[in-house]
Formats: structure tokens, sequence, C-alpha cells
């Protein structure tokens, strides 16, 4: 690089510093907010059930009223109480994404990082066979995969997200452990005899974590959006009140004709608050592992840095 | 003209792996519930009919599993799906048929503006980093973690139904007759806006998203230093220099999204009742319909894999170097 | 050779970042190019100089800022300009066309998805839009002629172009305007021994025939020495010693210069004891007190350690135009 990157690169190196941008990443705004929505969902995921103010499957006698004091998010067409039935739903969407997750992210590491270390037709073919499952449309194969199973629940279908899902992942750790393994301490590791999986256990799998924590959000959230997709659909099997589940019941008795807002907004955003605080996670260590992306002060003291115009500071228009 | 040669290879392969799985998934699982529906319908299906569902779902267990794979490509070969329940006795071929145009132009053209805006307004928040266009950002965030289904059903909420401007499902107004006149045409448009409205926003966040970072790690090149330090206009440094090279990456991305995405956008068709591929697989499931089920996730695939030459083609055009290393 | 300034760095100070994260890696460095000079910026990486020749061109990509000097341009008629106060519109008017770069590893500096034909093109036609296509490409061909490339090179791209060919489109590049200065940065770092010589010799020759000037920044100070008339030597942010490329060589002043110079082997004349330098550069966040290079001087004493010492005069020799920041050299040292 042309620009005096030993000047710009050089902090980051070192591992004071790096402890230093670790505990920046906590820092880091995004990554706190989204921190926060996510502790807050998996409370609500534990203890939804239970602090749930009614049954979601007790019937009542308000039928599709809005929402009141009884009924925070109103009622269904059968006096149900939405707002248990989110609280309820909870523990299924978030047990589906995270199972899913770590199915993907285990098989990603072992098919990125095997055919990344490895190489050679092994590891070609390794690469070809999860670009297929790239390029195969993912949420009609989870679809008719899905369909051929005998029987269903919430943890079959986090098998069959997590089994199809983790093609992304392994792609992005493959590049990334073929650039590892040029590296000179690797390299150097090899020379000396060092067992390939001490290797590949203290010299590449350390310097991909954050690698493998973005690809493991990003599936997060592939998994929670596919089954509550399921759901929606009518796929049999879903936990009774996924949010997917409760936007299928609100799609099946129209009640957007009957003007029931309150059956599927407050659901949809219950859903989008789940993704935007994977999502802004997600920012954080594309940040942290891309120092580029990184906001910093783009705009301070009445300065804005932009690239080919470097900034000259007030004072320095004066001869000091 | 290898590098073309590798990738038609490669979708070739791609393409069989999808019919092989499609083979193998009702053959992994006992008769059910297939043969169930097979029985049920036996009464009204042909002989050669009942043959052909045989061969789909593997209960022709009489034969070897070889000659069985011969038997269902020949079938595939021959364009037969199998017959619809939903349909009885439309063949699946015939359903795919009537659906996918609808399918094709509602997401196929939906998808590829969104591509072009959505990397037009990365560019431009990649490039002009603190300033107002940050804004996009959160926005941007929102929109690309909520499903695609349900802005669909709170843009009917919105600006359809009694006294809104747009209808709320459907193809095209029930009183015109399908054919290539300026009637038809103009309420086929005029049931597609909301649809695509909705498919273009969802999708649309992602490519901002994803140009916006290119353009920040192309910022740091090189060659961008230079373009600046050769007193080139903003203009052309942001266009020819930075985001003729962020677009690469972007591309080649936008052809390996481009499963993931036609997934979800199948969805806003159930929404709006809209009559293509994915509204008749929301039939299919609701009606247990396996045939064309897995008809419906074959053409998916297979037009994916088309889609996907075409990026590839298109990248060729983009970056010399995949043209010189052909 | 006349002493007519082109270019002149008073007191400029670069950092990165803003407030107290700042690492201050230009400190307070006053610079003069002269016309038709080469000056040569040695120092080894970390030392400050090429975010100098970006500071003062400003081209640093952010966190860098400028934090105080001037920079001053001394066209051929006219007013001086003064580059740290120009409108951006003014700036890109003024970069290439009277001072062009010729950066470090040519491999990233051509736009990967163009040709070279496009990339020499363009620079004319933003700064003479009123040229025609024609004459814009005869004049592209013009240019790869002079370093020595032939014509149907024009419509390759970056990727088909050998590691030396890169360089010499990227010096053919920096000509096209006809600047009166050039800056090169590590311009033959990334080539190999041979490659370096003939693209320096090519240079040489074309300054002669064109006339410009060179600012000429390497780590590789034996390079200097041969192809240079001046030569400024910066650690730590700051220029250390200055002096007539000849004079350097043959009796450095500063305990740095001197160690830098010993890590290379003679090229011509007698033979000098290698030794180089120990220990590493100085960290530019966590600056020692004094002089920046004591902990490192084999020959620090009591001053050094406590107070900066100034670039000035070496007390006591009569040699012009040499300037040395070391108390070894000040008037306190040498007369007691």
């Amino acid at each position: 690089m042309a620009v005096p990157t030993d000047v710009l690169s050089a902090p980051a190196e070192e591992p004071a510093a790096k402890r230093g941008r670790r505990s920046s990443f906590l820092r880091n705004g995004k990554v706190l907010t989204g921190l926060v929505i996510l502790g807050f969902l998996l409370v609500i995921a534990v203890i939804g059930p239970w602090i749930a103010p009614y049954d979601p499957g007790q019937r009542g006698d308000d039928l599709l009223v809005g929402p009141s004091a009884e009924h925070w998010f109103g009622t269904t067409h059968l006096g149900q109480d939405v707002f248990s039935q989110i609280l309820d739903g909870t523990r299924s969407v978030m047990l589906v994404g995270i199972v899913a997750g770590v199915v993907a992210t285990v098989l990603a590491i072992v098919f990125g990082v095997t055919s990344g270390y490895f190489g050679g037709a092994g590891g070609e073919s390794l690469s070809a066979v999860s670009n297929v499952f790239l390029v195969i449309p993912a949420l009609p194969l989870i679809l008719i995969i899905t369909l051929s199973l005998p029987e269903t629940n919430d943890l079959t279908i986090a098998l069959v997200i997590g089994f199809t899902s983790w093609a992304w992942g392994a792609r992005v750790l493959r590049a990334q452990t073929l650039s590892l393994r040029r590296r000179d301490y690797v390299e150097a590791a090899r020379a000396t005899g060092e067992s390939t999986w001490r290797i590949l256990g203290f010299e590449i799998l350390p310097n991909l974590t954050a690698v493998i924590a973005a690809s493991f959000v990003s599936t997060v959230i592939f998994a929670v959006l596919s089954e509550i997709t399921l759901a929606f659909i009518g796929v049999p099997g879903v936990s009774e009140w996924n949010w997917g589940a409760i936007l299928f019941w609100a799609q099946s008795q129209q009640a957007l004709a009957q003007g029931a807002w309150w059956w599927f907004v407050p659901t949809g955003l219950a859903i989008a608050l789940l993704g935007t605080g994977l999502a802004l996670v997600n920012f954080g260590i594309d940040e942290y592992v891309n120092p580029r992306l990184r906001g910093g002060p783009q705009r301070a003291r009445g300065v804005t840095m932009r690239v080919g115009f470097t900034p000259v500071l007030p004072a320095a228009k004066e001869t000091r | 003209m290898t590098y073309v040669l590798r990738r038609i290879a490669f979708y070739l392969f791609t393409a069989w792996a999808a019919i092989t799985i499609n083979f193998f998934l009702p053959r992994a699982i006992p008769g059910d519930p297939v043969q169930a529906l097979i029985s049920r319908a036996r009464g009204q299906l042909d002989a050669d009919a009942v043959q052909s569902l045989y061969i789909l779902f593997g209960l022709d267990t009489d034969q070897g599993i070889l000659s069985q794979y011969w038997d269902y490509w020949g079938q595939l070969l021959r364009g037969d799906l199998g017959l619809s329940f939903t349909f009885f006795p439309t063949p699946v071929a015939d359903v795919i048929a009537d659906s996918l145009p609808w399918t094709l132009a509602l997401v196929g053209i939906t998808t590829v503006i969104s591509f072009l805006l959505g990397t037009g307004l990365g560019v431009l928040a990649g490039w002009w980093r603190g300033s107002w266009v940050d804004l996009v950002m959160p926005v941007t965030t929102f929109l690309s973690s909520i499903p695609y289904f349900w802005l669909g059903l709170i843009a009917i909420t919105l600006f359809a139904g009694q006294g809104g401007p747009f209808p709320s499902s459907g193809g095209f107004d029930p009183g015109v007759v399908p054919g290539w006149d300026l009637g038809f045409i103009g309420s086929a448009i005029h049931h597609s806006i909301l649809p695509a409205i909705t498919i273009l926003i969802t999708s649309m966040s992602g490519w901002v998203l994803s140009m916006r970072n290119m353009m920040l790690t192309v910022a740091a090149e090189d060659y961008i230093t230079v373009a600046h330090a050769k007193g080139l206009s903003e203009r052309r440094v942001m266009v020819s220099y930075a985001a003729r090279n962020a677009l690469l990456p972007s591309v080649s991305s936008f052809a390996l999204a481009l499963g993931l995405i036609v997934g979800g956008t199948l969805l806003v068709e159930i929404v709006f009742s809209y009559p293509g591929v994915g509204f008749q697989l929301f039939s299919a499931v609701g009606a247990k319909d396996y045939p064309l089920i897995q008809g419906i996730f074959l053409i998916i695939t297979l037009s994916v894999l088309v889609a996907n030459l075409v990026a590839d083609l298109v990248y060729l055009l983009l970056d010399p170097r995949t043209r010189k290393e052909g | 050779m006349t002493r007519e300034p082109v270019l002149s760095i008073r007191n400029l100070s670069v950092d990165y970042g803003l407030g107290d994260a700042a690492v201050r890696a230009v400190r307070d460095v006053s610079l003069t190019l002269h016309r038709g000079e080469v000056l040569g910026l040695a120092g080894e990486s970390g030392s400050g100089k090429s975010t100098l020749a970006y500071g003062m061109l400003r081209l640093l990509p952010p966190p860098g800022v400028i934090r105080g000097g001037q920079v001053t341009y001394h066209p051929r008629d006219g007013e001086p300009i003064e580059l740290l106060s120009l409108s951006r519109k003014r700036l890109r008017r003024f970069r290439w066309a009277e001072v062009a770069i010729v950066f470090q590893g040519a491999m990233n500096s051509l736009n990967p998805v163009h040709t070279v034909a496009t990339q020499l093109t363009d620079v004319i036609a933003a700064h003479e839009p009123r040229t025609t296509a024609a004459a814009r490409r005869a004049r592209a061909v013009e240019l790869l002629k002079l370093v020595g490339i032939n014509a149907d090179r024009l419509g390759s791209y970056p990727h088909q172009l050998s590691g030396g060919m890169r360089q010499r489109v990227m010096i053919a590049m920096a000509l096209a305007l006809e600047p009166r200065v050039v800056v090169m940065d590590e311009p033959t770092t990334a080539l190999d021994v041979v490659m370096q010589r003939q693209i320096l010799a090519t240079l040489v020759e074309l300054r002669e025939r064109i006339g410009f000037s060179v600012l000429f920044i390497t780590h590789d100070l034996s390079l200097l020495v041969e192809f240079s008339d001046r030569i400024a030597i910066m650690y730590g942010g700051r220029i250390v010693e200055s002096a007539p490329a000849a004079e350097l060589y043959r009796s450095s002043l500063h305990p740095y210069s001197d160690g830098l110079l010993h890590s290379f082997p003679a090229l011509r004349g007698p033979r000098r004891e290698l030794s180089g330098i120990p220990g590493s550069p100085p960290d530019l966040r966590a600056m020692p007190a004094g002089c920046a290079f004591h902990p490192r001087c084999p020959k620090a004493f009591d001053p050094c350690a406590d107070r900066a010492p100034e670039l000035a005069e070496p007390a006591g020799r009569e040699d012009a135009g040499r300037s040395v920041a070391c108390w070894l050299h000040t008037a306190e040292r040498v007369t007691p």
C-alpha cells in the first residue's frame, strides 16, 4: 500500500493494542445495543411462558378486540391473547435459531477450514459441495426436506435448517483459512513438524474467531427467518405459538381484511427486534475484522475526514 | 472461454445434485404419505399416471435403485413431473408453466432493479460517509431484518383493501381476459406494483449494506489515492475507480445470494395471492401436493442456476482479469 | 545550480487521529525542494517520510490530519500558492499538473479494471478538457515511448504487465502534464535490483531532458547516495540531518545517518565497516524524551535525554548547506 501503512497498521499488531481493540468491540455502541436486545429476548425465551398473563391457547369472550389494559396486544378471532402468544413463541424462535446456528457453524468450520487448509483435490471438492449448497435456493430445499420427514418438531426443523445453511460460512472460512495458511507463523509451525491438529487448533482457529462469530450470527438470522417463514406457510410441526404461526393464523383468518392490525404488527416488530439485534452485533464484528469499516471520528471537532483531502486543522492556517 | 465452460460445468453439476436430492428424498422415507395420496386417487388415475408417480416417489421398489434412477431421469427429460393433486388431474408441468411467467416477471425484474438501486445507494453511502447519507444505515438495518412477507402484510393494510389505490390480491382484475392487450397488461402492472415495491424495499437493503462496505474497503486502495492525486473529478474517482471496483465482489455475491433472495420473494406472492410459483407452492404445502412441491423446487433451482450463469457472464464483462485467465 | 525553490514546507506537523489519541507522525518539519534538484528523503519505516510527502499534498487517508505548518508552491510565474488553504476544486486542478506522484508498489497503483490507455488519458482529459480524444491518445503513445514501452501496450490491463512495466507506466503517467515536481515514494522497492537501476536511470535521463524536481523517498540510502543531489534524513517524525549527497556520504554528522550509511556496503571507494543500528524505531505514541534517537545512540551523553536538539547549521564547520539536529554539533558542545 502506498500510503504509509507502517504507521497506520502498526498499532493494531501489538498485543497491548489488541486488548484495547477487544474492549472497544464491546464498547461499540452498535454491539452493545445488539447485545442488550438479544439478552432481553433470551430472558423472554426462558421465562416467557411463565410470565404470560394468559394461556396462549385459552379462548376468551372478547373476540378480535384491539389493544386494551387486559389484552396489551389485543385478541384473536377466538379471543386468545396475542401478547401471551408472542411471549410463549419466543422460546421456539430462539431455540431453533440457536440450534440451527450451532449446527451450521460447526459444519461451516469443518468444511471451510479443512477445504482451505488441506487444499488439493479433496479441498477443491469440499468447496464444490459447499458451492452447490450455496446456489440451490435454500428455502424451497428446506421446505421439501421438512415435508419429506415423517415427523417434524422444532428440533428437526432446526436441524434441517442447520444442515442446509452452512455453505456461506464455509465459503468465508475457507477463504480466510487459505490466507492464514500462507502466513509465516503457520509455515514455521509446519516446518518444525507441529502436528496438523495442533496447528489447526492453536494457530488457525483462534485467528478465525471473529469470522466464525460473524457466520454464526448470520446463520441465526437466516434460521430464525426461515423457521418463521415455514410456520407462516403452514408447515406442520413448528411449535404452536411460533411467531410465524401467529402470523399464519392472522393471515388465514383474514386479520387484514378485518382491520385487526394488532394481530400481526406486534409480532412483526418482535421479529424485526430480534433481527436488528443480531444485525447490530454482526456490524460490530465486521468493523472489528475490517477496521476500514469503522466509523471512527469521521466528523469531529469540525473536521471532516475524507479520502483524498486530508483535513487541515483550523489552527494550522496561521503559522504557529 | 474456459472460465465460462468451468462455470457451466459447475451449474450442470449443481442441477444434477438438486435432481438427485429430489430423487432420493422420498426414497429415504417410508412410502407414506405419498402412497396414501396415490391410493386415494387411484380410482381417478390411469395406469400411466400411477406408474409415473411411482417412479417420482420411489414406490417402484421391485426395481433396482439404478434402474429407478434411470427411469426417473427419462421421465424428467420428457418433462413429466407427475400429476398435481391440488389441480387434479392437471400435470405438474402445466401448473408450473402457467405460474412461472408471473414469477419471472415479478421476482426477476424486481430483483434486478433492487440490486441496481441498492448498489447505487450503497455507492453513495460508502462515498459520502459522515454525511446525511449515513441516516440510510439504521433504516436499512431494520428493513433487512424483517421478513419480506410481513412487510407485504403491512403494505396491504396501508395501501390496499377498501378504498386503497392498489388491489390486495391476484395478478390481474377478474374482469379482464389474459392476453397481449393493453387492458390486461395495464391491469397486471397495477396488481404487481405493491408486491414489487415490497420486494424492492426489503431486498434492496442488503445490497446497500454490502456495497457500502465494499466502497469503504476499496476507498483505502492505492489506485484511489492515485486517482485523487491525479486531480480527477470527484465523480470520476467515485464511479470509475471506486464503484467500478467495488462492484465486482458485489456482482459475485449477487449471483450467490440469488437462491436466498428468491426464497424470500416467493413468499411475497403468498401474501398478495399473486398467481406465481410461490403462491402455488403455498397451496401445494397446504394440500400436501408432493408432486407439485418437488416440481416447483426443481424449476426454481434451475431458474436460479440460469440467473447465476447470467450473473457470471456479467462479471466476465466487468472484470478484465477473468477475461484474460479465461 | 540555481537555488530557486519550487516547493517549501515550513513547520509542517501531521497527526493520525484527533485530540489526545493523536499519534504525532510528522513534527514541525521544514524542507525546501529547489528547482531541478533530486532531494532524497530517507529513514526507517515509521520515520514519517511518506506521511510527510502525502501530508503536504493532502492525500493522507483518515485518520490523518494536518495539525500545523505551511506548504508553499512557487509557480514559474505568479504568486506562490499555499497548498494547505486551497479549496477542493483548486487543489484538484493543482494536483498532477504541478506535482505528480509515482507511488510505492505499482501493483496496486493502477486501477485493475481500466486499460493503460484509459488511465493515461483520463488525467489529461481532467486537466485539459479541450483536447480531443485522438490528441490525448497520441500523447499517451508519446508518454509510453518516453519510458521505453511499445505503443501496442496501450490496450493492456495492469495485470497483463510485468512489475517493471507497471512502474514505467506510472512514471509515464506522472509526466503526462509535465509537472515541475515529481514525488517518488519508494518507486522501486517491489522490483529486483536490475530493474531498479534501469528505472532510476530512465528517470534521471528524463529529468535532464524535461527538467523537473524530484522528491525521492526511500528507506534505501544507497540509492539516494547514487541518484540524488541532496539528502534529508528523518527519524521519529523529524528531520535529523540534511546535506548534499556527496558530503553526507563522505562525512555524516548525525549518529543515526552514520548508522544508516553503515548498514549497506559501499558501492565504490574504500570499504567501510558494516554495522547497522541496534534497537528498533521509536513508538510514535510514546516517544522518548529529549532526542528521539538517544536510546539507540552509541554517542549519547547528558543533554540527549533531556532536551531535543534543534535542526541547525553544525557548529564549527564551514561547509554551507548542511544542517543537523544533534547535541554533538551544537555550539554548546563544540565550544564548551
